[in-house]
């Protein structure tokens, strides 16, 4: 493979040498024999212009690696000695990437902090060589440009990229726990301002072509091309490098000038930040923001802030140091640690393990038109499933449809989509009262009311009209997938389908497996789902599955805290504080209190005194004042439409007086409430890998952290376990077991992990 | 890669050593004698079908195509057309009333007169017993209002059918803002001082900010020239090919024009302006004019300009059709036979231009005809770019097999039967009456130089296409 495509790399150079310019020939052949070693780089000769070709062997992206590297430097200084080259092309000949970023595996194979600013430092140093090259470089993007991928980009000298949806720049560096390490804290406040610099430094957003063009991030935009004499994705990137070459010959000719014309509003921006007190105006104002955002549990964006102010403040020398150094601080954080395991896990979670089903899901029946029903619909159709949405009232499926019209639409307010495009897919949902067209369905996903019976009355309903090969999947937060199966005639192809609300947003997509339940339907749910664009884990069938069933101990925990009289806001500010993104009061008003105590019950049976604690009479008291949470407009808090601050409900006051329990003074410290919720939720997970609900902790963390609002900086449960140390939380269980008992003995494997230290869920 | 741009390389000396070769052609009576010698080899001596009428087109006529903004910018559009409608009249002689029924094509409408067709042969005075309709289809308007005549006459339901189009781009339709529209209509409904108050109180001054026609397409939001500019890239085209196919088409228009070949123009009096005689858009310049030029859609290194493309145009034409036996008795000698025809869509962002290369082989195959047998070929020239794109997709097996699902390439027209009398580059393109001049062109092309069959095809917004046989009326 390397090999062929070096030699396939030499055949081409030569050819292109003896065919345009015979001057060439005489190049020596020393340099034509490395050329066989060059895996990532393949490097031609047009007339004047050096055309710099990426393209990483076995593997669908291409990654800033240490090899790369070498290569790149390699072929830079050929092009800077040699005197007939007058300017460089750098692109990418991989479909859909440009450079997606460092290599992770380069940095998480440093165990210091020194060396990962070795690295830096090696980065920056080439990077700066190529922003002071003499000959104009032009980089060709196309397809995702971000991290290391950006930071080489902007080196260059003239940024051409395709207008493409898949062409996006971005810095998502502090993501990961990390900054922008190769120049990009010190080149884009310049390139674009100091604003929208650190808007994409500490949001680690991705930039489509058309904004990163008006931003003055690109040059120039290329349009994507259509079929020609051979495929689209090709030709356009020949066109784009055809461009190209046309601006490095400007460029080098001097007929270009890489310097754009700034805007009225741009120009007096930049007047306004050449004043110090506005300077530090703005950098105090976003530190300001940022603090208030992470409450200070993640250390990355406060750097960034801080490398920035230096490098502007202070030169660039002191800038490109500060980068490097708390570069290297920051890729040793517990934080990045876990932040890079959720996107390992995350990549893991868009892939379907079970392989490609036997008959794809073509036509899709969603039985219910909600709140989940129609937002399943709508991620369904928006790629393009034809999409049944039956209900039974036409009230009902009128909501539910203006719902995914909704949905569509607020995208056109965006400009993600066109109304035409928009008017496509909706035309990709029917809205229906009856089971017709059924016949032709490939799968079912059923998201009625949660109740066994009626779930059994539609599986039953729908089994008689459905074709055989048909998967009817389950949308249930808590009924288990086995019972609801009983009454199918074939349930091997009876399998949950666990969305999140509201489904267009939340990421997760919890599928559960009965012992019934085939591969192939596994596979075809699996599939599904990845279409609808989901990061997906796989369960065991059992009361709660996995989200639910961790969830329930940490809630019953809530209202017990509520009932020792810690207000709701309180409540709310420690586990936001904590790092969750929602707090735990507001959760429940967003769940719904129905729900919450419905599934209480439920779990409360299956699994006695574990789920014990707060007492379900409160839930029951609030149901019967009508006080639901966000859906009634009252729950903890009262809410208005239109009106942001949510004020407290004053009507819970006597409810939670009611049921007042005294408060035990040494487990009842800010800390100890935050470690009673999450030690709760985490050895309620770590029991569920010890039973096999789970498959792997991967699985684990990414349902903690997508589906519940884990906090990411923790990396979700089994992450939090090995980088906090298993037996300091058994030690705070303990503690918690002597006051409260049985609910928070550790299960077996979190008590097998505190005894032994080497044993860790991440090796 | 390399091996590629050789290619392009090669190519371009090569078509621009053709093309020098082709401007100083003489018109020799060889071309003659090279079609007559084909038809005798054709796949088929006639597409004559049985049971089916013969439809013949007796004649037809054009007003001179203008660059819009010139002598006709104080027109309407029903003056045209009828400019072209008594044109037509004098030329064929015609009793008004043996004609059943007009069809005009038109694509951007004048709200007051949404119905040309019946304004414009009221006005030239044909029986207002006659009923007319206008059809709109983009560029292949006049297209569609000649294949609705013959399906009119096929299915026995007329005999004698004016078929026509016309553009008027010097005036169109600017309208008030759709929330304007909104007030003022509440406006209308409002009763009391009170209500009326009310609506005006409404009102902002981004209400008066004006709504243009679309000039892009609605699906995509994407001009055709920027899709043009696209389909050349894709194509591989480049900016000096467009540069001579343009420059060929405006010098063989003019050798056209000054031999007196477009003998479809009929002179036209406009009122309070001198008599316009003749095109007014060709223009043959030099490649080095031509190079000057920045590009028009796709800035600053795009490959479409003002001079490859075709440009905004004012015209009206107008063609009669009868069935062969009612044109027979009546007295005629038709001009030609309209055979078999086909419409096609397809892709609107990335093949918008591509219409003429999918109906091509499709109206061959139903005719049972080839490439080769065709002696005169018409295709409506959008950009120069457009046309090359199409020539090269036509002589492409993996465009071919990949996007048109057929097993092998149709093949490209041979160019010494192309548009050797110009295009709608040269002659200008009335979006709605474009169809007619390319059946007119074609027949009289067929007439003059002794071929037996032509095949006219365009593209048109919407990613549509369209295609038809002439055959040539035996002498």
């Amino acid at each position: 493979m390397v090999a062929s495509r070096a030699i396939g790399s030499l055949s081409r150079f030569t050819a292109s040498r003896t065919l345009r310019c015979s001057g060439y020939i005489c190049r020596s052949f020393t340099r034509a024999s490395a050329l066989l070693t060059r895996t990532h780089i393949n490097y031609g000769v047009k007339g004047d212009v050096a055309v710099i070709r990426i393209n990483s062997p076995n593997s669908k992206v291409n990654t800033l690696s240490q090899e790369l590297h070498s290569e790149f430097m390699e072929v830079m200084n050929e092009v800077w000695s040699s005197s007939q080259i007058r300017s460089a092309v750098l692109i990418s000949t991989k479909p859909g990437c440009f450079i997606a970023g460092a290599d992770l595996n380069m940095l998480n194979a440093c165990t210091t902090s020194q060396e990962v600013t070795q690295i830096s430092q090696e980065a920056q140093k080439m990077f700066e060589k190529l922003e002071k090259s003499t000959k104009p470089v032009v980089a060709a993007i196309n397809g995702s440009c971000l991290g290391g991928g950006l930071e080489l980009a902007i080196s260059c000298q003239y940024r051409i990229a395709t207008k493409d949806k898949k062409t996006v720049l971005g810095s998502p560096e502090v993501l990961l726990g990390i900054l922008p390490g190769a120049g990009a804290t010190q080149r884009l406040p310049k390139m674009v301002g100091i604003p929208a610099a650190f808007d994409m430094m500490l949001t680690g957003r991705s930039i489509r072509a058309d904004r990163a063009k008006k931003m003055g991030l690109v040059d120039q935009l290329v349009e994507p091309l259509g079929p020609g004499v051979k495929p689209p994705e090709e030709r356009t990137i020949e066109y784009l490098e055809e461009v190209a070459i046309t601006f490095a010959k400007g460029l080098a000719d001097k007929k270009i000038t890489p310097k754009r014309d700034k805007g009225l509003v741009e120009k007096m921006t930049s007047y306004a930040l050449s004043i110090p007190f506005v300077r530090q105006q703005i950098y105090k104002k976003v530190e300001e923001k940022v603090r208030k955002q992470t409450k200070g549990l993640y250390p990355a964006p406060l750097k960034i802030i801080d490398v920035v102010k230096t490098g502007i403040e202070q030169g660039s020398n002191a800038g490109y140091l500060s980068e490097s150094q708390r570069f290297g601080e920051l890729a040793m954080t517990k934080e990045s640690k876990a932040l890079m395991g959720l996107y390992r896990g995350q990549t893991q979670c868009k892939k379907n393990k079970f392989g490609a089903p036997q008959k794809e899901v073509k036509q899709l029946a969603v039985l219910g038109a909600g709140l989940m029903g129609a937002g399943i619909a709508q991620v369904s159709v928006d790629k393009g499933l034809q999409t049944i949405l039956k209900d039974t009232t036409l009230p009902a499926l009128g909501r539910g449809q203006q719902q995914v019209f909704k949905g569509l639409n607020d995208k056109v307010k965006k400009k993600t989509l066109t109304s035409f495009e928009r008017d496509a897919m909706f035309s990709n949902l029917i809205g229906q009262l009856d089971y017709r067209g059924f016949e032709k369905a490939d799968m079912v996903i059923e998201a009625v009311f949660e109740d066994l019976s009626l779930k059994h009355r539609v599986l039953k309903e729908t089994e008689a009209v459905i074709p055989d090969h048909c998967v009817f999947a389950s949308n249930t937060s808590a009924l288990p997938i086995g019972e609801i199966a009983t009454v199918s005639k074939r349930p091997e192809k009876v399998i949950g389908m666990h969305y999140f609300s509201p489904v267009d947003k939340m990421q997760l997509l919890e599928i559960i497996t009965t012992e019934k339940t085939s591969k192939d339907t596994t596979a075809s749910a699996v599939d599904v789902g990845l279409r609808q664009g989901k990061v997906i884990i796989v369960v065991k069938d059992g009361p709660g599955f996995y989200t639910t069933r961790c969830l329930t101990p940490m809630m019953s925990e809530v209202i017990r805290i509520l009932q020792e009289g810690v207000g709701p806001k309180k409540l709310d500010s420690l586990t936001t504080s904590f790092g969750f993104p929602v707090g735990a009061a507001t959760l429940v008003d967003e769940v719904g209190v129905d729900v919450a105590k419905h599934v209480a019950e439920n779990l409360g049976k299956e699994f006695g005194e574990r789920f014990a604690g707060g007492s379900l009479e409160m839930l029951q008291q609030m149901i019967s004042k009508g006080f639901l949470g966000r859906k009634s407009g009252k729950g903890f808090y009262i809410y208005q439409e239109g009106v942001k601050n949510k004020n407290l409900n004053s009507d819970m006051d006597s409810i939670l007086a009611s049921l007042k329990m005294p408060s035990q003074p040494d487990v009842s410290s800010d800390e100890d409430i935050q470690y009673r919720l999450v030690t709760r939720f985490v050895n309620e997970a770590i029991l569920c890998l010890q039973e096999g609900v789970l498959a792997t902790p991967t699985e684990g963390d990414i349902g903690a952290v997508f589906g519940l609002g884990f906090p990411p900086c923790l990396g979700g449960p089994f992450h939090f376990v090995d980088l906090y140390g298993a037996q300091k939380i058994v030690d705070r269980l303990r503690k918690y077991e002597a006051a409260y008992g049985k609910q928070f003995t550790p299960c077996q494997l979190l008590v097998d992990h505190a005894n032994n230290p080497n044993k860790k869920f991440y090796q | 890669m390399t091996s590629l741009l050789t290619y392009t390389f090669k190519n371009l000396r090569n078509t621009s050593k053709w093309a020098l070769r082709f401007c100083v052609r003489p018109l020799s009576s060889s071309s003659q004698v090279q079609a007559a010698a084909a038809s005798q080899t054709k796949s088929k001596k006639t597409l004559a079908k049985p049971n089916i009428r013969n439809i013949v087109v007796v004649d037809g006529v054009r007003t001179p195509f203008l660059l819009s903004g010139t002598s006709y910018k104080d027109l309407m559009p029903h003056d045209l057309a009828r400019a072209a409608l008594s044109g037509l009249l004098h030329r064929t002689s015609v009793p008004k009333d043996v004609v059943d029924y007009i069809i005009f094509g038109t694509v951007i409408q004048e709200v007051k007169t949404s119905n040309v067709a019946r304004e414009a042969a009221l006005g030239a005075g044909f029986s207002d017993k006659t009923p007319a309709h206008t059809v709109t289809m983009a560029c292949i308007s006049s297209n569609q209002a000649m294949t609705t005549a013959v399906g009119l006459i096929a299915s026995g339901q007329c005999d004698v059918v004016v078929a026509g189009g016309v553009e008027l781009m010097s005036d169109i339709p600017i309208r008030h803002s759709r929330k304007m529209r909104k007030m003022m209509l509440d406006l209308n409904k409002a009763k009391t001082l009170a209500q009326r108050l009310s609506v005006i109180s409404k009102f902002r001054l981004n209400f008066l900010s004006p709504e243009l026609p679309a000039v892009s397409e609605f699906s995509t939001s994407e001009t055709m020239g920027h899709s043009a500019d696209r389909l050349a890239a894709a194509f591989a085209i480049s900016r000096e090919e467009q540069d001579e196919y343009a420059l060929r088409s405006h010098s063989l228009a003019k050798r056209a024009q000054d031999e007196g070949l477009l003998s479809d123009v009929v002179p036209f009096k406009v009122p309070g302006r001198d008599t316009v005689t003749q095109d007014n858009g060709i223009r043959p310049s030099s490649l080095d004019q031509m190079a000057k030029l920045k590009p028009a859609f796709i800035k600053p290194y795009g490959t479409v300009t003002a001079a490859n493309s075709s440009f905004l145009t004012d015209g009206a034409s107008a063609v009669l059709i009868m069935a062969e036996e009612k044109a027979l008795a009546m007295g005629y000698k038709p001009k030609a036979y309209l055979r078999d025809f086909m419409y096609v869509s397809q892709d609107p962002k990335d093949q918008l231009l591509l219409g003429p290369t999918y109906a091509t082989p499709k109206v061959l195959e139903k005719a049972g005809l080839t490439m080769n047998d065709i002696d005169a070929f018409e295709f409506h020239e959008a950009f120069s770019g457009q046309i090359l794109a199409n020539l090269k997709a036509m002589d492409s097996d993996w465009f071919a097999q990949n996007y048109m699902g057929r097993k092998a390439k149709v093949g490209s027209p041979p160019l010494e039967k192309f548009n050797t009398w110009g295009g709608s580059l040269s002659l200008g393109h009335p979006f709605g009456a474009t169809g007619c001049r390319l059946v007119m062109a074609a027949a009289n092309r067929l007439r003059k130089e002794g071929g037996q069959y032509g095949l006219v095809a365009a593209c048109a917004a919407g990613g549509q296409g369209h295609a038809m046989i002439v055959e040539a009326y035996p002498k």
